[in-house]
């Protein structure tokens, strides 16, 4: 499920606000890589009026296009409260891709070492950009940084335990 | 008179070229081949991992470019010395002067009160005692542990000592320092601020560092990777 509508709900729990506004302070707090685009914004607060969860507040027309200013009704904060206490399911999500290459190196007779190689390369290198990103950015950003360094650091820590375990693996596989 | 500071003395030509270069190092202890054909080529202001399991030869390897260790076979190459054959003093005189060293548990003296170890460097240099502990407390007062520069190691935090650890590491601004796994006895929030106080300040000064570490977050604070397997070196890549 996207944290968007979440994060909408609680930002307007805050105060009532445009849809302008509100597209900037999510940025500032969670866009990490690219700011949001107004239409993922607008469609999504056009799906919390449909849900019941925001409820437009005033109507200014001025010189230029109308502008809604929003608020969470109690259904909304009911949602984000749901919302924030649901725990998220893990997701193993690299291993799938990368167990299989390993397997089928070894079923093919093709070396295995080679691959964990690359991949931990590669690995170190988002967290060398991720490290230095971490030193220039503010608390957000360490927090943010720190989060995907934790989840890479899992995916190595098993690269390490395959790559020490590779002649059993071999064994076993060949062995089937 | 004074003896000169190690600023003072003759140091490696600046040269577009590596700082340090090993060259198929062999090192057994027994039976046991530790190191077998490992190589690094370090470069001014570089900071390399040195990353690999236990037991992989990793600290050896660090021992041996230290010069702390000889190597059986190899040449290791610091500014145009040939470190394997160097005698004694001249090594003993480069691990004091050019060679800061930053281990685990910190290894302070602990009798003696942090800016007193912070200064120690200095002083078996030569230096008198008042101008050596005036550039400790400033030091560890970059490292943000100016207070505690009156206690003795056993009064402080893990964090604090390896901070302490760290001054001392640097007071003599080495040309390279070797940490061997720094931040392994400190909890994750310690041993970051830890990293970027030593890497920070490393490349400020210009310092190159080799980082001995089998953990990934720490490997990413240096500019690349080398791993240490079975006593060999495998260097895949990584840049800055």
């Amino acid at each position: 499920m996207s944290s968007l509508g979440p994060a909408f709900l609680g930002l307007l729990e805050n105060r009532p606000q445009h849809g302008y506004d509100l597209k900037h302070v999510y940025d500032e707090h969670f866009a990490t890589q690219r700011p949001l685009a107004y239409g993922q914004v607008y469609a999504t607060l056009s799906r919390l009026l449909k849900n019941g969860l925001v409820e437009v507040t005033a109507t200014e027309t001025g010189g230029g296009p109308e502008r809604k200013r929003y608020a969470v009704t109690d259904a909304g904060v009911t949602d984000v409260e749901q919302w924030l206490g649901r725990p998220e399911s893990p997701a193993p999500y690299l291993q799938s891709a990368l167990y299989t290459k390993v397997v089928l190196a070894l079923l093919t007779g093709r070396p295995a070492e080679g691959i964990l190689d690359v991949q931990r390369a590669e690995h170190l290198q988002q967290m060398r950009e991720l490290t230095r990103r971490k030193a220039d950015g503010d608390l957000g950003d360490q927090l943010i940084c720190d989060h995907a360094l934790f989840h890479l650091e899992a995916d190595l820590r098993w690269l390490e335990l395959t790559a020490a375990r590779l002649d059993e693996l071999s064994g076993e596989v060949r062995g089937r | 008179m004074t003896r000169p500071t190690p600023r003072d003395r003759p140091r490696p030509e600046d040269t577009d070229g590596p700082l340090l270069t090993a060259y198929g190092l062999n090192k057994a202890f027994g039976l046991t081949q530790a190191l077998s054909t490992a190589s690094l080529s370090l470069g001014r202001g570089e900071i390399v991992a040195l990353m690999g399991p236990s037991g992989s030869g990793k600290s050896t390897f660090l021992h041996c470019l230290a010069g702390v260790v000889r190597p059986d076979a190899g040449r290791i190459d610091y500014g145009g010395v040939d470190l394997t054959h160097a005698p004694d003093p001249r090594l003993s005189a480069l691990r004091r002067t050019e060679f800061g060293f930053l281990f685990q548990f910190g290894q302070l003296v602990p009798e003696l009160p942090c800016v007193e170890n912070v200064a120690l460097p200095l002083r078996l240099n030569g230096q008198r005692r008042r101008p050596a502990e005036r550039e400790a407390t400033r030091m560890l007062e970059r490292l943000d542990v100016g207070d505690v520069a009156r206690k003795r190691p056993g009064a402080c935090s893990g964090g604090q000592g390896q901070r302490v650890a760290v001054a001392r590491a640097l007071i003599t601004r080495p040309r390279v320092v070797f940490a061997d796994e720094p931040t392994g006895a400190l909890d994750s929030l310690n041993g970051e601020k830890v990293l970027r106080l030593l890497t920070d300040t490393a490349r400020e000064s210009g310092a190159s560092v080799v980082l001995v570490t089998h953990e990934p977050r720490v490997a990413a604070y240096a500019d690349r990777e080398v791993i240490v397997r079975d006593g060999r070196t495998l260097d895949i890549g990584g840049g800055r």
